[in-house]
């Protein structure tokens, strides 16, 4: 009787050594899952589809949609209805001075970055060895991940009237070179931590790291052979530079500038702290949604670094930069 | 690309210059924590003394901003590991109907800038009359730090070979065997990275949270405020420390972490 038992089993399912039962729920589940690798799929992409969805893409759609209602100028409520208006007073000259500038300085800010980043990306991917390449490294990633508000605070330090800057300035006996700086119009000001220069200095140190990664990122992928190949063939450093090694190195540029500019035409807080009274859009955003309470302005407003970072993502895909990434 | 010359002096200075320019700041933070002025960023510091660490020590307000803090970024992280991980796998392990959506989808919420992230939710908010509270931040929070787990573990399922899963299932493990003895352990680190960095992200957001927190006080926005109405900035120049000294050595761990990861079981395949 004890010997029939495991027979009859074996005569029921032919296979045992192999198909060993499972006991358990959860194994026999998953084992089913794995069966089918579509429901499979499905069920892991399922939970990050709801989430973004609903919560993302949802609130993002639910926003674009008050752009278009308008604000009655009388009771300050919102009218929920149709209108092109309020994207009509994004045009106006007060409304319009904002986005131009905060373009202007997104754009500035990712030239200086780029400039800044190509030497340190450099020197890192092609000279930085053991050690160095370990500080060039860490150097890059601690400022990167440090606390955005303790960088601008840093910054704030630094920039202060009373602060190492101009204390620095002065002991090399430069004061003067900084006072003709400050009174540049437009771009000068009171002092550093007052001015347009101030922002830009703080946006440029603070999206920096976001430049050096990719570009970094793409020399490293660049054969040192080649280099070597085109020198060979009698290139001349410059040459070297210019026609192998910049073409090869800019997806990573292109790439890192998505970062750069994405951040600055979004950032609200740095020329809150850091620069003259004049507004950048995301402030124009904060204040229109908080103190203004004008909601489909607000949205209007946030329309407009969409709609760039659109166009901007689009011409980034065709020159190939999202494989620099 | 890699050469064994030596760089030029021009590019050396650049290189070099350009680092000094990324840890100076960073550093001038330590020497402002221990400055005996107190109502102006005067440099150099006439003074220097360890009384303001006592006192923010003492900082019951510091401590409460600290504490919600690290209570939201737990909670982000922990759900941005799971709806990371399954994204990241489904992308890196098989083509589907969607596949590029979903990575687009997953990338949306940084690049596009924050400040847009956080009107969405809150006006998203004030339509369905949701209260704030600390699952608003968190909501706000998982949807940025979802990527930067995801971006980890799509690397690392890249590298790790899909036969060493055909093995061990041909080899008689159940699906939760293969999951715990040979997918856990091959990917472990860079969860562990991507965990790390979503943690220090959540730590530090301050754009969104402004949107999704209502009266509640993070530590971001505790330094914000400081920031835009300086009251006590000795105060905020020991806060200021310690949170570059927090933030320092998950940087530290997560680059350990990655760079034995490149060493993964199948890889040379």
């Amino acid at each position: 009787m004890t010997q029939a038992a495991p027979l009859s089993a074996t005569a029921r399912d032919p296979a045992p050594a192999i198909f060993a039962p499972r006991g358990g729920l959860l194994p026999r589940l998953i084992d089913w899952i794995l069966r089918h690798p579509r429901m499979f799929v499905f069920l892991m992409v399922l939970p990050i589809t709801l989430w973004l969805g609903i919560v993302y893409v949802g609130s993002l759609i639910a926003l674009l949609i008050q752009s278009f209602f308008s604000i009655d100028e009388f009771s300050g409520l919102v009218v929920r209805e149709f209108t092109l208006k309020t994207y009509g007073e994004l045009l106006r000259p007060y409304n319009f001075d904002i986005i131009l500038r905060t373009v202007l300085m997104a754009s500035s800010v990712t030239v200086a970055s780029a400039i800044l980043a190509f030497p340190i990306a450099y020197f890192a991917a092609r000279y930085a060895r053991g050690r160095w390449k370990a500080v060039f490294y860490l150097g890059i990633m601690l400022p990167l991940w440090s606390s955005y508000l303790v960088k601008v605070y840093a910054w704030k330090l630094v920039l202060a009237k009373e602060g190492i800057l101009t204390w620095l300035f002065a002991k090399l006996h430069l004061t003067w070179l900084l006072e003709a700086v400050l009174a540049v119009p437009v771009i000068g000001g009171n002092s550093l931590s007052v001015s347009y220069l101030g922002t830009f200095i703080v946006f440029t140190y603070i999206w920096l790291p976001y430049m050096i990664l990719p570009v970094q990122a793409s020399l490293e992928r660049v054969p040192a052979t080649l280099i070597e190949a085109a020198a060979d063939l009698g290139a001349t450093p410059r040459q070297n530079f210019r026609l192998v090694i910049l073409p090869l190195a800019l997806p990573g540029v292109v790439a890192g500038s998505i970062f750069t500019f994405s951040l600055t035409l979004g950032d609200y807080i740095i020329p809150q702290i850091i620069g003259s009274s004049r507004l950048f859009i995301g402030q124009a955003v904060y204040t229109q949604q908080g103190t203004a309470g004008n909601i489909p302005l607000a949205a209007a407003f946030t329309v407009v670094p969409i709609v760039i970072m659109g166009i901007y993502l689009w011409s980034a895909r065709r020159m190939g930069a999202f494989d620099a990434l | 690309m890699h050469s064994d010359a030596r760089a030029p002096l021009a590019l050396r200075l650049a290189a070099f210059g350009g680092l000094i320019f990324l840890l100076a700041p960073i550093a001038l933070i330590f020497v402002y924590a221990f400055t005996t002025e107190e109502t102006s960023y005067q440099w150099p510091p006439p003074g220097l003394t360890t009384k303001w660490l006592a006192v923010t020590v003492g900082r019951p307000d510091v401590w409460q901003a600290l504490g919600l803090s690290l209570k939201v970024a737990a909670i982000s992280t922990t759900i941005a590991l799971v709806l990371g991980t399954l994204a990241a796998a489904a992308v890196s392990r098989s083509r589907f109907f969607g596949r590029e959506t979903i990575s687009l989808l997953v990338i949306l919420p940084i690049a596009l800038p924050g400040i847009i992230t956080g009107i969405s939710l809150r006006s998203a908010f004030s339509l369905l009359e949701i209260p704030f509270s600390t699952w608003t931040i968190v909501l706000g929070h998982a949807t940025f730090c979802i990527v930067i787990v995801y971006n980890n573990a799509v690397a690392r399922f890249r590298r790790t070979s899909g036969a060493l899963i055909d093995a061990a299932m041909d080899l008689g493990a159940d699906g939760l065997q293969t999951f715990t003895l040979v997918i856990l352990p091959n990917i472990g680190t860079a969860l562990l990275a991507g965990g790390m960095l979503a943690f220090a992200l959540s730590f530090d957001e301050v754009i969104v949270t402004t949107f999704t927190a209502g009266q509640q006080t993070t530590l971001p926005i505790w330094m914000l405020e400081e920031l835009v109405r300086p009251r006590q900035r000795p105060v905020t120049n020991v806060v200021a420390m310690a949170v570059v000294l927090v933030t320092f050595l998950p940087i530290l761990a997560a680059y350990y972490l990655t760079r034995d990861g490149e060493h993964t079981a199948g890889a040379e395949k």
